[in-house]
């Protein structure tokens, strides 16, 4: 399929804005200004709405197919939380307004947007305080980990390590390491994390330890007290990974059982749409002991209910985000708790960890299933008997490509072999679930029976098996580049 | 229960089948003590109810004003289609790329996006996005860092003052020197800046146009950053950049921008869009990912995230950057945009934004006691020095439904009485001319009646 550029006729124009009076050369010296102007598509609005239709059918979306990638919760994208991000009440407010004395006057809809959403998280996770200003989870996972660093630095101490499981997703370390820390990795036993490697690595230099609960594996850490006791023993700090929030919901608040900070990603449990990847919005709550350090502003309640945002905290870490977060996000976040409510969001978790359950006994016997015992949201398969064929994770993945999924998460998490991490959501019915096992089912078979044709999948995808090392290799990324 | 599809009967099929008696047994491994203190949530509410409530809010908020408030964020027109196509749900509700083949339209879309850049900032290499101009000016830091193995940055303190914040924010754990040059009456210090980079310098960071409005050339000083071994980092504003010299003509090594100003609404403060641009030599330092084209076994051209070696997914600790959820969506509606304007019509804009802004300057400096912070040329924002303070001026004039601008004194220390006016296209005559006014007349107040 051709590029716009590919496409593009010169003199054709599509939306521009009518004449200017004046042009560049007459307002500023020639010296200021480019030789040449660049060269962007000339296309007519129908070549444009052409064009991305044709790009948006050679995609998969939830829309259209079931999408049951591990640690994502891929669950449906309520439509109305579309129109209401959409008002222009919202849409067309300047940030700065919330900032400017009496322009604040004029931004109390939004303001009370995110008052709400931050009383209403407190009380998803039990966690004392929030700042909605980080923009992804990774994002979370960096201004918790400086929130941690700033912690010890009150305390006048210079811990430099963050202790991750192995399971843990590569977010974690990546995201500690950005904050100055070094990270430590500790092996799991029995797929959870041991509290004996654990204590063998706390010592007084270890900052915080960061978990996922349940883990990357779908399995609830057993030892979680232990855990909180060890962690907390050395005054370290207990960082929650929210990643997997969508198998607690009402069932478990990190905040009660010893979590001091935590990041969420509203694109995953809370139903935000994932977009192709962002934006997304990765909302950190913290224990009250944390609470001074916060990025600013945060907004506050007066007494006669006006909401202002407050800037004077001597010991807030600074700004993490150019202005409040993902405002156009939280929004989605925050219709979506107050349609589902407490019961709603309950049966959120219930239903998920069912589904996953479901799916995990229904595959057990063509599959090798590692941890083979009541999962949460989520379990991990592992194709090492179908790769005994030359049947790999990956042509598995393929292979269901072919037959309208997309295919799970594959080697993630690093500690099984040919990994395959399998979370349905709460959102898929039983017919879809079973049409995913029908075809996982007929795949197996395929592995034993003729491996090579997966071996050569997909055949149904606008392109097929595409070449990574020629891509590494040549490195074109951009039409120019050749 | 909304958007779960499971009947009760669904519900035992499948507990029979896990061989569990209820629901509840299956989160038998969270202890008792460990279950929920509390959960006291609303009751939910029917989607009707919950539009109706938002409805309510957003009309808490006054956006019908006039508005000359930038200040590195503008309300330009945004065609419709770049809503009608990104609202498409195999755009908006797919996951990210790591399956291409089933990924093709967000693999060329970012592939295109890429493109765009890199023509509209004349370099060589762009990433998919990270999430907004301030993250794009650190990750540069961080790429500078990376590069040259140096420990310090050059800053101009006409560079945005929000992101000057977050990048000493991010700094804060890194051991990092972060020098700031003092601005010279909202003009970056020349001698000053050139005196600052040394070989200890990993780069210098300004920004065109500056926070302030004015439109200036860094050639000459990336040059001296490239004598002492500096790199040299550019932030830029996308719709001015299809007129103004080119961050590849002024040489500099990596360019940033801030996207919203392509098809993204100001939305409260995001989604926005960080851009991220380089030369060849940078390629191997962009964090965050990259779409690659190849081709598939049957030789057709595909494309697939590429260079992931790079990546937290792949090198954990050691990646370039933690990013993970970009902003993959808002780089699409922005490549959408751009293809619906073309070089002309961004070009355009640009230019009936400037015609704007120098209208604007008349009228104002018409008014006694107002007058420009500075001789320089200026692009759709400039900076005026009222007689008066900026801040009650701002406040009384939304009163009357005018947004006159953004008061300077919020970020910059003794420039209380300093107003940042833009313009873009949105802006009729009219309305300038009203500004004028009321400004002329609240200054009058505010000076006792002298006129």
């Amino acid at each position: 399929m051709k590029t716009a550029f590919q496409k593009s006729v010169p003199g054709r124009m599509a939306t521009v804005p009518g004449e200017p009076t004046r042009r560049a050369v007459e307002m500023l010296p020639p010296e200021l200004l480019r030789a040449n102007p660049p060269r962007l598509p000339e296309l007519s609005e129908l070549d444009v709405v052409r064009h991305f239709t044709e790009l948006s059918r050679r995609n998969f979306g939830v829309d259209a197919n079931f999408y049951p990638l591990g640690s994502c919760t891929m669950k449906y994208n309520p439509k109305f939380t579309e129109q209401v991000a959409a008002l222009p009440g919202f849409t067309r407010l300047h940030p700065l307004m919330g900032q400017l004395e009496d322009a604040g006057h004029h931004a109390q809809g939004a303001l009370e947007v995110m008052y709400e959403l931050e009383r209403l998280l407190r009380e998803i996770t039990g966690m004392a305080a929030f700042t909605l200003h980080p923009m992804a989870g990774a994002h979370g996972e960096l201004t918790g980990a400086m929130l941690i660093a700033a912690y010890h630095k009150s305390k006048g101490r210079q811990r430099t390590k963050v202790i991750c499981p192995d399971s843990a997703h590569g977010t974690n370390p990546a995201s500690a390491a950005l904050a100055g820390f070094e990270v430590v990795n500790i092996e799991s036993r029995d797929g959870i994390v041991d509290p004996e490697a654990l204590a063998q690595a706390l010592d007084e230099n270890v900052a915080a330890v960061m978990l996922t609960c349940p883990n990357t594996l779908g399995l609830f850490e057993k030892h979680l007290d232990r855990i909180v006791e060890l962690t907390h023993g050395v005054d370290a700090l207990l960082y929650y990974d929210g990643a997997n929030l969508n198998a607690i919901l009402g069932k478990m608040r990190v905040g009660d059982v010893g979590f001091d900070v935590v990041h969420l990603n509203l694109h995953k449990t809370f139903g935000t749409p994932h977009g192709g990847g962002g934006p997304g919005a990765g909302p950190v709550g913290v224990a009250k002991r944390l609470e001074p350090f916060l990025p600013i502003s945060r907004v506050v309640k007066l007494r006669d209910g006006r909401f202002f945002l407050d800037y004077d905290y001597p010991q807030s870490i600074g700004y993490v985000a150019p202005f409040y977060g993902n405002f156009g996000v939280l929004l989605k976040a925050y219709a979506y708790i107050l349609r589902l409510g407490r019961e709603g969001l309950i049966r959120v978790s219930e239903n998920a960890v069912l589904a996953a359950n479901y799916l995990r006994r229904r595959l057990e016997d063509a599959f090798e299933i590692p941890y083979n015992r009541v999962c949460m949201h989520e379990f991990v398969a592992s194709a090492v008997r179908q790769a005994q064929n030359g049947v790999r994770a990956l042509d598995l993945a393929k292979g269901l490509l072919d037959r309208g999924h997309h295919a799970p998460t594959v080697y993630f998490p690093l500690i099984v072999k040919e990994c395959i991490m399998i979370e349905p959501t709460e959102t898929e019915s039983k017919a879809t679930l079973d049409a995913f096992v029908d075809d996982l089912l007929e795949l197996a078979e395929l592995a034993q029976t003729s491996p090579e044709t997966l071996a050569t999948a997909p055949h149904a995808t606008p392109v097929r098996r595409l070449d990574e090392t020629k891509a590494a290799r040549s490195m074109v990324l951009t039409d120019d580049a050749e | 229960m909304p958007y779960i599809p499971h009947t009760p009967d669904e519900v035992r099929a499948m507990l029979e089948v896990i061989d569990a008696p209820s629901v509840e047994d299956l989160f038998a491994d969270i202890p008792a003590g460990m279950r929920p203190r509390s959960f006291d949530l609303p009751k939910g509410r029917s989607e009707f109810e919950v539009i109706r409530h938002l409805e309510s809010l957003a009309a808490r908020n006054n956006t019908q004003m006039a508005s000359f408030l930038g200040a590195g964020f503008y309300s330009h027109h945004i065609p419709s289609a770049v809503d009608a196509l990104s609202g498409r749900g195999e755009f908006y509700t797919a996951y990210t790329p790591y399956q291409a083949e089933a990924s093709q339209g967000t693999l060329q879309a970012i592939f295109e996006y890429q493109t765009a850049i890199c023509r509209l900032m004349e370099l060589d290499a762009a990433n998919a996005s990270v999430y907004d101009g301030g993250s794009a000016l650190f990750e540069a830091m961080m790429m500078a860092l990376r590069q040259t193995r140096r420990r310090k940055l050059v800053i101009c303190e006409s560079l945005s003052p929000i992101y000057r914040i977050m990048l000493s924010t991010y700094s804060a754990n890194l051991n990092l020197d972060l020098t700031t040059i003092s601005h010279a009456g909202g003009l970056p210090d020349f001698q000053a800046l050139e005196n600052a980079i040394d070989d200890q310098t990993a780069a210098i960071i300004v920004q065109n146009p500056n926070f302030f409005g004015a439109v200036l050339d860094y050639q000459r000083l990336f040059e001296q950053a490239h004598a002492k071994g500096a790199l040299a980092i550019l932030q830029v504003y996308p719709v001015l950049q299809s007129i103004l010299k080119t961050p590849g003509e002024m040489g500099a090594d990596v360019a940033v921008a801030e996207g919203q100003s392509l098809g993204l609404p100001l939305s409260f403060g995001g989604p926005y869009l960080g851009v991220m641009a380089c030369s060849k030599g940078m390629i191997r330092q962009l964090p965050g990912r990259i779409a690659g084209r190849t081709t598939d076994v049957d030789g057709r051209t595909g494309y697939v995230l590429t260079l992931q070696a790079r990546e937290q997914h792949i090198r954990r600790a050691k990646a370039t950057s933690n990013i993970c959820s970009n902003q993959a969506l808002c780089a699409l509606r922005a490549h959408i945009h751009m293809c619906l304007l073309g070089p002309e019509g961004l070009a355009r804009t640009a230019e009936i934004s400037m015609d704007n802004a120098r209208y604007a300057a008349e009228r104002l400096l018409e008014i006694p006691g107002v007058a420009l912070l500075n001789d320089a040329p200026f692009g759709n924002e400039f900076a005026v020095t009222l007689p008066v303070s900026a801040f009650e001026v701002v406040n009384r004039l939304t009163a009357k439904g005018f947004l006159p601008g953004f008061p300077l004194g919020r970020y910059y220390h003794g420039m209380d009485n300093a107003l940042l006016v833009a313009c873009t296209e949105q802006n009729s005559r009219e309305q300038i001319g009203i500004l004028a006014e009321l400004l002329r007349a609240e200054i009058a107040t505010r000076n006792g009646g002298a006129v």
